[in-house]
């Protein structure tokens, strides 16, 4: 056991957590692999974000263990830039551990080329569209030296045709800058085009009820067959599904 | 570059027309409804609803605010006041904005302060006039004390509140990104109620304004209150009316400018939602 500690950047053993009264997590134990992308789906309040926020050590779990390794960053579904600053500076935020200047500048002109925001860099996050913003906190994650990124249902406040362009570029940028993520979400064709192995969580209190790895190269079409059998596979595990049709 | 200025749509056109409505609505129509309002008044007077020791006519009073502008007493009465505000009111805020940083990210401190910061904000400053002149006599001082206590508890409490409701997410992006004690205060803290800081810091002014009229009755020789109480003992109406006018008029003013800190581009955002 203790190998897969040390091999492991990111692992919950047996991990309880209960909020008062409420039990959100029932023994849950998972491993994230380096450079893999995970992704967490379930019915809403069903203890995704405890997951994450366990996972980032924002909280302590009541019982069980959390080991995590190296930097972790988070993105939230909506308004985690900071207002007060423009798009540069909020940015600059992640690239502050960079010390000279010439390469600071270097890596945010990178980053706004990286996510077309080029000519929005004096605005302020009021002043950008929802994915506008979405993809400034995406450049803010990646700029700079963490290795994990937890991402809580970044694109749920955004609008259908946003989304879709979003995960293709979330996916593109993951190409340039490799990072191990962890990504929940309850939209079951996020999971299915994003992920390398997708975990399906039970109601409240969660636990892992099916694990689903797959293989197919991305960026994934929505209409691609490992998409739509992936979704099927989901969505017969949530009993979304109607049972004679799953093996089509 | 040159067929792009001449494929551009008449600007100039569209921009006179917005500024036209801006000028109509921002000041003709303000305009329109001030005259009224002294209409109204020459009216009262024109009719002797009121005998005319007891409403000065706007003549009167017009004739009044030369004379006391001629004397210079006026300038200076405005002069004696404004300091007075400034000092009672800068004190305040360098003292509450502080506090209620701190009491906003502490909760049992918060618990622990606020009934007497609530107690204190309920008791008029009018209430303390007494202890302020037994205590600090005649002069400008007994008036910055108690601008001071007007303005001190309920800034305080303004602070504590915005800070109290700054949404934790902005708390666990910072601990993301490394920004830990004085940084988290002056980048994180600070900026987040900013906006909340400035709306306070303009009604616990308009307080001030409002006390130092009381304030400066007792225990003063000059300013604006002063002026007031004088003329009511000479049964000046008209010179009081004057003083009245040039309190609204300079309370507005300094609140305008004031305003003006609500457009800078960090904090434009707290207005934007």
């Amino acid at each position: 056991m203790k190998d897969n500690y040390t091999e492991a950047k990111l692992q919950l053993d047996h991990v309880s957590h209960r909020y008062g009264e409420t039990a959100v997590l029932e023994n849950v134990s998972l491993k994230v692999s380096p450079g893999e992308f995970v992704v967490l789906v379930g019915p809403s309040g069903c203890g995704k974000s405890t997951l994450l926020n366990l996972l980032s050590g924002y909280i302590k779990p009541v019982s069980g263990k959390v080991f995590m390794e190296g930097s972790i960053r988070t993105v939230y579904q909506q308004d985690g830039l900071f207002p007060w600053l423009t798009v540069t500076e909020n940015i600059n935020m992640g690239l502050r551990h960079i010390a000279s200047r010439q390469e600071q500048e270097k890596e945010l002109n990178d980053l706004i080329e990286l996510i077309h925001l080029e000519g929005f860099e004096k605005h302020y996050p009021h002043q950008l569209s929802g994915g506008m913003r979405q993809r400034v906190e995406l450049a803010r994650v990646l700029g700079g030296d963490a290795d994990t990124l937890l991402m809580d249902e970044p694109f749920s406040a955004l609008d259908y045709q946003t989304r879709l362009r979003m995960r293709r570029e979330l996916i593109h940028l993951l190409e340039k800058r490799p990072r191990t993520v962890v990504f929940v979400t309850h939209d079951i064709e996020e999971a299915a085009q994003l992920a390398d192995r997708v975990l399906v969580l039970s109601n409240r209190p969660a636990t892992i009820c099916k694990e689903l790895h797959i293989g197919a190269p991305r960026p994934r079409d929505l209409t691609d067959d490992a998409v739509v059998q992936a979704m099927k596979t989901i969505l017969t595990e949530l009993g979304l599904q109607t049972p004679g049709k799953t093996n089509v | 570059m040159k067929i792009k200025t001449t494929k551009q749509p008449p600007v100039s056109q569209v921009t006179q027309k917005i500024t036209g409505n801006v000028l109509l609505r921002r000041l003709l129509l303000p305009l329109a409804v001030i005259m009224a309002v002294l209409l109204l008044w020459w009216l009262v007077c024109w009719f002797k609803i009121f005998p005319a020791y007891a409403l000065p006519s706007p003549g009167d009073v017009w004739r009044s605010f030369k004379e006391e502008i001629a004397a210079g007493r006026l300038l200076n009465d405005i002069i004696a006041s404004l300091w007075r505000v400034a000092i009672g009111f800068v004190m305040a805020a360098c003292l509450a904005i502080p506090l209620g940083l701190w009491l906003g990210q502490h909760l049992s401190a918060r618990s622990a302060f606020l009934p007497v910061l609530n107690f204190f904000r309920f008791l008029s400053p009018l209430a303390w006039i007494p202890f302020a002149i037994l205590w600090f006599h005649i002069g400008d001082k007994p008036a910055v004390f108690l601008i001071f206590m007007a303005t001190f508890f309920p800034l305080a409490l303004a602070v504590m509140s915005a800070v109290a409701t700054i949404p934790s997410i902005y708390f666990r992006v910072a601990h993301d990104y490394n920004y830990k004690g004085i940084e988290l205060l002056t980048k994180v803290t600070l900026p987040a109620v900013l906006p909340q800081v400035i709306t306070s810091l303009r009604v616990s002014y308009g307080i001030a304004w409002v006390v130092i009229v009381a304030a400066e009755m007792v225990g003063c020789q000059d300013g604006l209150g002063y002026g007031i109480w004088e003329a009511r003992n000479g049964l000046r109406l008209d010179s009081a009316v004057c003083y009245m006018i040039v309190i609204g008029l300079l309370g507005m003013g300094i609140d305008r400018l004031l305003s003006q800190l609500t457009k800078l581009p960090n904090i434009r955002w707290g207005y934007e939602r």
